[in-house]
């Protein structure tokens, strides 16, 4: 499904990573691995289209993604350092909002329901900007519950996250695998997924 | 794709009205400079009468400047932007989305406050019509003209002046018809001209200012 060739890419004048090969089938999972600055964020970054790469191609289903452009985001989750919430809006509107915008139109219901999953309960009005850091990380997280996206790439997911929400984490990664969903993710910390092959890929 | 349009507008409604400091400031700036040409020229009614129109516009374009450089800066930090460029639709729809909200919420403001600051220049009431109805046509232009400024300036730091330098050159054909408008009126010359042109360049504006902005982000978010 996602095959990448030969992928290569500069920021400034530091050569990151060149000559990169992978394909990701469905119901697999992948994990970037490497050193701080070895590039990981930028790869991850590059698959989700921000930076051109250098040299090499990017192929979902067949087709290069800046031909697909909107058909490839259609299947694609991001979810960067940054959790792309507003401090204004509530974690319910932050979570209809984002849904909005990726083409999901989301009833009030159910974001409640994947609020609570994600361990809200209780804090799904109050504005994002009085919830702690893990707690906005949730609220970024939801979004994984409500998302119909093929293949999601986290960076760093589990950053300011309780023991009991990374299991959160790997649970749902679980699941999306066994829907024949894709994950490609950078993390520092330890993640199991139960019967799942993880791969991984070392940037150096 | 017109869902994705209101959705954006309702969503900066909703933050704009909750933190509603930033709005006032944009009035508030508005009203003062305006108003402090009657101070500083001194109490001469035809002098004030001759000049109000391009004071009020002059005004308006420079507090335009001021609420700019949080179109997309705040979105930009909090990771917002990335996610609204790997929406499934396209860039500039919601580009146009946030353009209008803007407006809505920095440029509506100023055409309806500008008919009271021109009864203190003892403006005449064709003359505030015409007034009106120039700024309701030339404050979307700078919104639009401004995001362009925005997207290109995005994370970069003194953005803020930047932003100014490369704005305001390009709002000087609003400037000359707009205040060409109240010209004509005073001068009981037809303003139809001055008006459709405004309206021209709405228009040109309003088919390629989202693109050439959704271009600009892209650069910046590389």
């Amino acid at each position: 499904m996602l095959e990448v060739s030969n992928l290569a890419c500069t920021r400034g004048d530091h050569r990151l990573f060149s000559g990169l090969n992978f394909t990701l089938n469905p119901g697999q999972i992948m994990q970037v691995q490497g050193a701080n600055g070895s590039g990981k964020t930028s790869l991850l970054r590059t698959l989700c289209g921000f930076i051109a790469p250098d040299e090499g191609d990017i192929v979902w289903r067949g087709e290069h993604i800046r031909e697909l452009d909107e058909d490839y985001y259609a299947e694609l989750l991001y979810l960067g350092h940054l959790n792309a919430i507003k401090d204004e809006l509530s974690a319910l509107e932050n979570l209809r909002v984002s849904a909005g915008l990726s083409g999901v139109e989301l009833e009030e219901k159910d974001a409640m329901i994947a609020l609570r999953r994600m361990g809200l309960r209780g804090r799904e009005l109050l504005p994002t900007k009085v919830l702690s850091q893990g707690q906005r990380r949730r609220v970024a997280l939801a979004r994984l519950l409500v998302s119909d996206a093929r293949l999601w790439i986290l960076d760093e997911p589990l950053t300011a996250l309780d023991v009991g929400a990374v299991a959160l984490v790997q649970e749902l990664i679980a699941e999306h695998l066994a829907r024949q969903g894709m994950v490609i993710f950078t993390t520092h910390q330890p993640l199991q997924v139960a019967g799942m092959e993880m791969r991984s890929l070392l940037l150096s | 794709m017109f869902d994705l349009l209101v959705l954006v507008i309702r969503r900066d409604l909703v933050l704009a009205m909750r933190r509603r400091a930033d709005v006032l400031t944009t009035l508030i700036f508005f009203v003062m400079v305006v108003s402090l040409f009657p101070l500083g020229v001194g109490p001469e009614m035809d002098m004030l009468r001759k000049m109000a129109a391009g004071v009020l516009w002059v005004a308006a374009l420079l507090s335009s400047m001021l609420s700019l450089g949080r179109l997309f800066s705040a979105d930009y930090l909090d990771g917002t932007l990335e996610q609204m460029m790997l929406a499934p639709q396209s860039l500039s729809m919601l580009v146009l989305g946030k353009m209008t909200a803007h407006w809505m919420v920095s440029g509506l403001p100023l055409v309806m406050l500008a008919p009271v600051l021109g009864l203190q220049f003892d403006m005449p009431v064709r003359e505030l019509g015409v007034l009106v109805a120039g700024l309701l046509l030339g404050t979307p232009i700078l919104s639009m003209l401004g995001a362009i400024g925005a997207a290109l300036t995005l994370g970069l730091r003194g953005g803020g002046v930047l932003l100014s330098l490369l704005v305001l050159p390009l709002c000087i054909p609003v400037l000359i018809f707009g205040t060409g408008a109240v010209e004509a009126v005073s001068s009981g010359l037809p303003i139809a001209s001055h008006l459709s042109l405004l309206g021209a360049l709405l228009v040109l504006s309003l088919v390629f200012t989202p693109w050439v902005t959704a271009q600009a982000l892209r650069i910046s978010m590389e």
